[in-house]
């Protein structure tokens, strides 16, 4: 098996605080491979590492089979990456925004204008081409940006948190044109998300990735069948939790206030069974594993509950400060 | 090959931004042309100097002003850059971080030398005559400060986080420089704490170069001066390629 991006003991410190601790991993070629983690859980800067924007404290990495640390410039070459903020000229239209970016990765000159044309026509932005970005909505702007990231041929592309602040409906559009790009380019992708719905849509595999530690990583479908079960949430006064002990096909128990969160096999046929144990249920809900229960289960704890927008560095205020 | 279309992307990327923000480009013409008018009008009816009126006698300061004001918040933009926007993707360019640095810094300095230009022209409304050699001498002076000018905002602006030490910067150093360049007076009989910060005033040599070439009277020779800014220009733009390195 080839790997299109192999890291080994990747490990960036900045002081005391791990950003990411002996992370060793294999991407493949072709697939589309997930890095889910909250804010500051070290995927950005796993990225930063892979696209040598940063140097590892230890370990390295290879990128389509150039070294991180030995070959910069030709990993540079051989990848794209759309940034999380918007990195495009907004006072330049979006063709010389490509046509910059043509330039400077030494794409060549008789082939400028067919590639540009080429991935213009990938994002459906070949109308809006001669119009200054600034005019363009965020979506049209990332659009733009991926189509940049795919301008000079790369074997890989990072999208680092690709639809962040983006509306639902948009979302969904620029997955489906993530999608296309892969299916026509033959292209690896890396992506960072902490959206669940994204890295269950768009990954064939996820690393849940927690304080710069892979936690988890398999197939999205894997890691919900690795719970080896469906989710009941109950709310219940006074829950009998000593007696659900006593059901054998409760996989997992929470319990939070008054919510009870249990991993059950087959639940629909052990509802009823459950529902008459556990004592006056004031709701009830169903389903099946997500990637948020696959999360919870790895990290004791939900991805939105680190709310705000904390990154890395407000992670090292915090340990510096000494919490 | 791949590096000089690199260059070539930069400084096209600046002259694209430059003819697009006209609204810049009048501004920063608006300063240097109310000194003219109103301070060099207004004094230059009661004194002349060097045997011309004070109006011309300022008018190779203000020029000089001009492009230090343009040249030094070109290069002090690229905190903002370093945030948002483009310079995020150069960075990321397979290219080496000289030629970033030389990208910016000529592109930045041609933006400069464009605004020279348009007030050399207005130059020729006070009555001042230029030959060709002294339009291309003072293109040289224009550009080599320019450079010099860029690279130091580019080495201020590369090692600063924020915004927020912009209005200290312009206090404490591009004013200083301004002042003390004898953009506004002879150089010749000063106190001495005066004569010592203009003579360490790298911006001195320019406004007396382009007085001696537009106007004939300077108190160095117009070579000694082209030398000295010449070395600064060199100093600053190694420091620049420096600091450009050492970018993140």
């Amino acid at each position: 098996m080839t790997f299109a991006v192999e890291t080994e003991h990747l490990t960036k410190r900045y002081g005391d605080l791990l950003a990411v601790s002996d992370l060793s991993v294999g991407i493949e070629e072709g697939e589309i491979f997930g890095l889910l983690g909250p804010n500051g859980a070290g995927k950005t800067t796993t990225l930063s590492m892979l696209a040598t924007l940063l140097k590892p404290t230890e370990g390295t990495a290879r990128v389509n089979g150039y070294d991180v640390i030995s070959r910069p410039a030709d990993v540079r070459r051989s990848i794209g990456i759309v940034f999380q903020d918007p990195s495009s000229d907004d006072i330049l239209t979006g063709r010389e925004n490509l046509y910059l970016h043509a330039l400077m990765f030494g794409v060549p000159k008789d082939e400028r204008d067919k590639r540009i044309d080429y991935v213009l026509n990938l994002v459906d932005l070949q109308d809006r081409q001669n119009d200054i970005v600034k005019k363009y909505s965020g979506g049209m702007r990332r659009r733009l940006e991926l189509a940049r990231g795919l301008l000079h041929n790369p074997h890989t592309l990072f999208l680092d948190e690709p639809t962040l602040g983006l509306d639902p409906q948009t979302r969904e559009h620029i997955w489906a044109y993530i999608e296309h790009l892969v299916e026509s380019e033959k292209v690896t992708v890396i992506i960072t998300t902490h959206y669940m719905e994204e890295a269950d849509r768009l990954c064939n595999r996820v690393a849940i990735i927690d304080h710069g530690k892979i936690v988890a990583l398999d197939k999205s479908s894997a890691l919900k069948s690795k719970l080896g079960g469906d989710i009941i949430r109950l709310s219940v006064r006074a829950p009998r939790m000593d007696k659900l002990k006593g059901l054998n096909y409760i996989l997992s128990m929470e319990q939070k206030g008054n919510t009870l969160r249990l991993t059950v096999k087959e639940a629909s046929k052990h509802l009823q069974e459950i529902l008459g144990t556990v004592g006056e249920a004031d709701a009830v809900e169903v389903r099946t594993a997500t990637l948020n229960d696959v999360f919870l289960h790895y990290t004791g704890r939900e991805i939105r509950e680190e709310s705000g927008e904390g990154g890395i560095f407000e992670r090292i205020a915090r340990t510096r400060s000494g919490h | 090959m791949g590096e000089l279309e690199g260059f070539y992307a930069l400084w096209y990327r600046e002259l694209k931004v430059f003819s697009r923000e006209k609204s810049r480009i009048v501004s920063s013409l608006f300063t240097p042309l109310l000194w003219i008018i109103v301070f060099g009008g207004g004094l230059g009816s009661a004194i002349s100097l060097g045997g011309v009126n004070y109006q011309v006698f300022i008018f190779p300061g203000i020029l000089t002003m001009t492009i230090l004001f343009s040249s030094v918040f070109f290069g002090l933009y690229i905190v903002w850059d370093k945030k948002i926007d483009f310079f995020k993707e150069v960075l990321v360019a397979p290219l080496s971080r000289t030629t970033i640095f030389a990208g910016k810094m000529v592109g930045g300095s041609i933006d400069a030398l464009l605004q020279g230009c348009a007030m050399l022209l207005f130059g020729v409304l006070l009555g001042i005559k230029y030959n060709v050699i002294a339009v291309a001498i003072s293109f040289l002076f224009m550009f080599i400060l320019a450079c010099a000018l860029v690279s130091l905002g580019l080495i201020i602006g590369s090692n600063m986080e924020s915004v927020e030490g912009f209005q200290l910067i312009v206090s404490f150093l591009v004013f200083p420089m301004f002042f003390f360049s004898g953009a506004l007076f002879p150089i010749k009989n000063l106190p001495t704490y005066l004569l010592v910060f203009t003579a360490l005033d790298p911006v001195t040599y320019a406004v007396d170069g382009l007085r001696g070439v537009l106007l004939g009277t300077s108190q160095l020779p117009v070579t000694l001066n082209l030398i000295v800014l010449t070395c600064f220009a060199f100093v600053m733009v190694a420091i620049g390629t420096w600091s450009f390195k050492r970018l993140k």
